[in-house]
């Protein structure tokens, strides 16, 4: 069971929570310009890390507010919640490892 | 390779059975292959056993990582069906069908295939439509689905409860679906291919795959380069780690699916049962324990483990459905991680990189697939193009839309 820091709520129950996929994928302003290939990769393609990953999570059953986090895909380690207006924390210089 | 047989069990009896020939050999890898195949699991051990049983492609290396069969193959709770809706699903999940029912005997290897009936229960009006449109669909593709009352439900597993929080209102069976021993179809395959000149390559990881001229040349290893031809990259949840070392990405995101198994018992139940609905699948392996499965978890996670409230929603359900199964202790419990498509259906391609094939993304319900898989995989590498069973699915369909939108892929919500 992981323990999740919310930015607005602080620390709770991992069920309270869902997660919606990797972070920081800008929705496209040129829409009209795109092509078949633009449009498959900002939908469907994701770089699906083994490590650090930043993404989305919603607290359904808190606050229900958007946030990100920095987590570690294999030993499940949150490093990092953050609000949605804030900056990327960095990703920890310990050579992918946690 | 010498044949398995009723005398070579009694020959090899007499010697307390000290001498069976190994199964498969341990080479050293060579400087070059015709093609390399990474990943030996299930899928890649048949791609491997068909290219060179079939296409006439024997130098072939297969480059596993770990163990053959110690990822996705020896985690899934061995499930073989192939009543799924669309007609692209219905042609490769049916082809494997049918190539499983006759698995045994070519591979001269007891995969202990059981078509002891797959039955899905409906508990809502919606489940009874799902299940009218799917069975309907299934039978126009000539594939066996019939459909069944609560008495006939009843009839089939006299220890279920019917009038459970959400009633069971009906079923759709397939006959023909059932069990098969997993391990057993990885080194059926693996000793087939061996036999048919294929080095398998254990403990062999690939660290890079080395491109020139947007062309694979070969794969960097844990045991040196290794040339090649052409590359089939079988690697399900770690595919996208592969096409990252290649260059490009993936419509995939990985998953942790749990599974657990009782205590063994007495037969109990002989078909498999799967409940959308309420999220639960179970069956009874030969040994006797039941086993379990539900949902994923629904974060990216390499971790081959889940989380403890999963298993909880997995329970649940199946003590509604089970009352007695509640005195039943859980012995044990693991993780597989699954990459999974937005549409739930695998992918069978080529890829942006001349001569690098991907087979990836059956996600939560690769197994059954696998004789089926590695045919037509097997087939399309060696052609250079995708044959007609695996053309629909291509990575071009996430560009061009043509998705083949499986919701029963798993057989249970996602």
């Amino acid at each position: 069971m992981f323990i999740i820091n919310c930015p607005y709520c602080g620390d709770r129950d991992q069920t309270e929570f869902s997660c919606h996929g990797e972070a920081h994928i800008p929705r496209p302003t040129e829409t009209k310009k795109m092509t078949d290939e633009e449009w498959g990769d900002y939908v469907f393609f994701r770089t699906n890390p083994k490590g650090y990953h930043r993404e989305r999570w919603l607290h359904d059953h808190g606050c229900r507010r958007w946030f990100n986090a920095l987590r570690h895909t294999v030993t499940d380690e949150f490093v990092a919640s953050y609000k949605v207006e804030d900056p990327r924390p960095p990703i920890p210089d310990n050579g992918g490892q946690s | 390779m010498k044949a398995y047989s009723l005398f070579s069990l009694a020959r090899n009896a007499m010697s307390y059975h000290r001498n069976w020939q190994r199964a498969w050999r341990s080479p050293e890898p060579k400087k070059a292959y015709d093609v390399v195949i990474i990943g030996g699991g299930g899928h890649g051990l048949a791609t491997a056993y068909y290219l060179a049983t079939q296409c006439g492609i024997t130098n072939v290396a297969v480059l596993e990582k770990g163990w053959l069969g110690g990822g996705n193959t020896g985690r899934n709770t061995t499930i073989v069906r192939s009543n799924y809706l669309l007609d692209a699903s219905a042609g490769m999940y049916e082809h494997a069908m049918k190539l499983w029912e006759g698995l045994s005997q070519e591979l001269n290897y007891n995969v202990m295939f059981s078509q002891r009936g797959l039955l899905h229960l409906a508990h809502s009006v919606h489940d009874m439509q799902e299940i009218g449109r799917r069975g309907n669909a299934i039978y126009l593709n000539g594939i066996d689905s019939e459909f069944l009352t609560p008495a006939q439900v009843k009839e089939m597993l006299p220890i279920i409860n019917l009038d459970c929080r959400y009633p069971v209102m009906g079923g759709l069976l397939q006959r023909r679906g059932g069990t098969a021993r997993h391990d057993a179809v990885a080194w059926g395959y693996a000793r087939g291919a061996d036999a048919a000149g294929v080095d398998i390559i254990q403990n062999c990881e690939v660290t890079g795959v080395r491109v020139e001229n947007n062309k694979v040349i070969g794969v960097d290893t844990s045991r040196g380069f290794i040339g090649a031809g052409k590359v089939g990259s079988v690697a399900a949840g770690h595919s996208s780690v592969i096409a990252e070392m290649a260059g490009f990405k993936l419509p995939l995101e990985c998953y942790p699916l749990q599974a657990l198994v009782s205590e063994p018992i007495k037969p109990i139940i002989d078909c498999v049962v799967m409940s959308n609905g309420i999220h639960v699948y179970v069956s009874q392996s030969d040994k006797g324990e039941l086993v379990v499965g539900s949902g994923s978890d629904a974060y990216n996670s390499y971790s081959q483990r889940g989380s403890f409230d999963l298993i909880e929603h997995t329970v649940g359900p199946l003590c509604e459905l089970f009352p007695l199964f509640s005195r039943l202790r859980m012995l044990r419990q693991w993780a597989g991680i699954v990459d999974v498509t937005i549409d739930r259906s695998p992918i069978l391609s080529k890829t942006p990189v001349k001569n690098l094939f991907f087979n990836c993304g059956w996600g939560t319900g690769g197994f059954k697939a696998t004789p089926g898989s590695g045919h037509a995989f097997a087939h399309s590498i060696a052609a250079g193009e995708m044959n007609s069973i695996a053309a629909p699915f291509s990575l071009d369909r996430f560009n061009s839309g043509a998705l083949i939108d499986e919701g029963a892929a798993a057989a249970v919500a996602h």
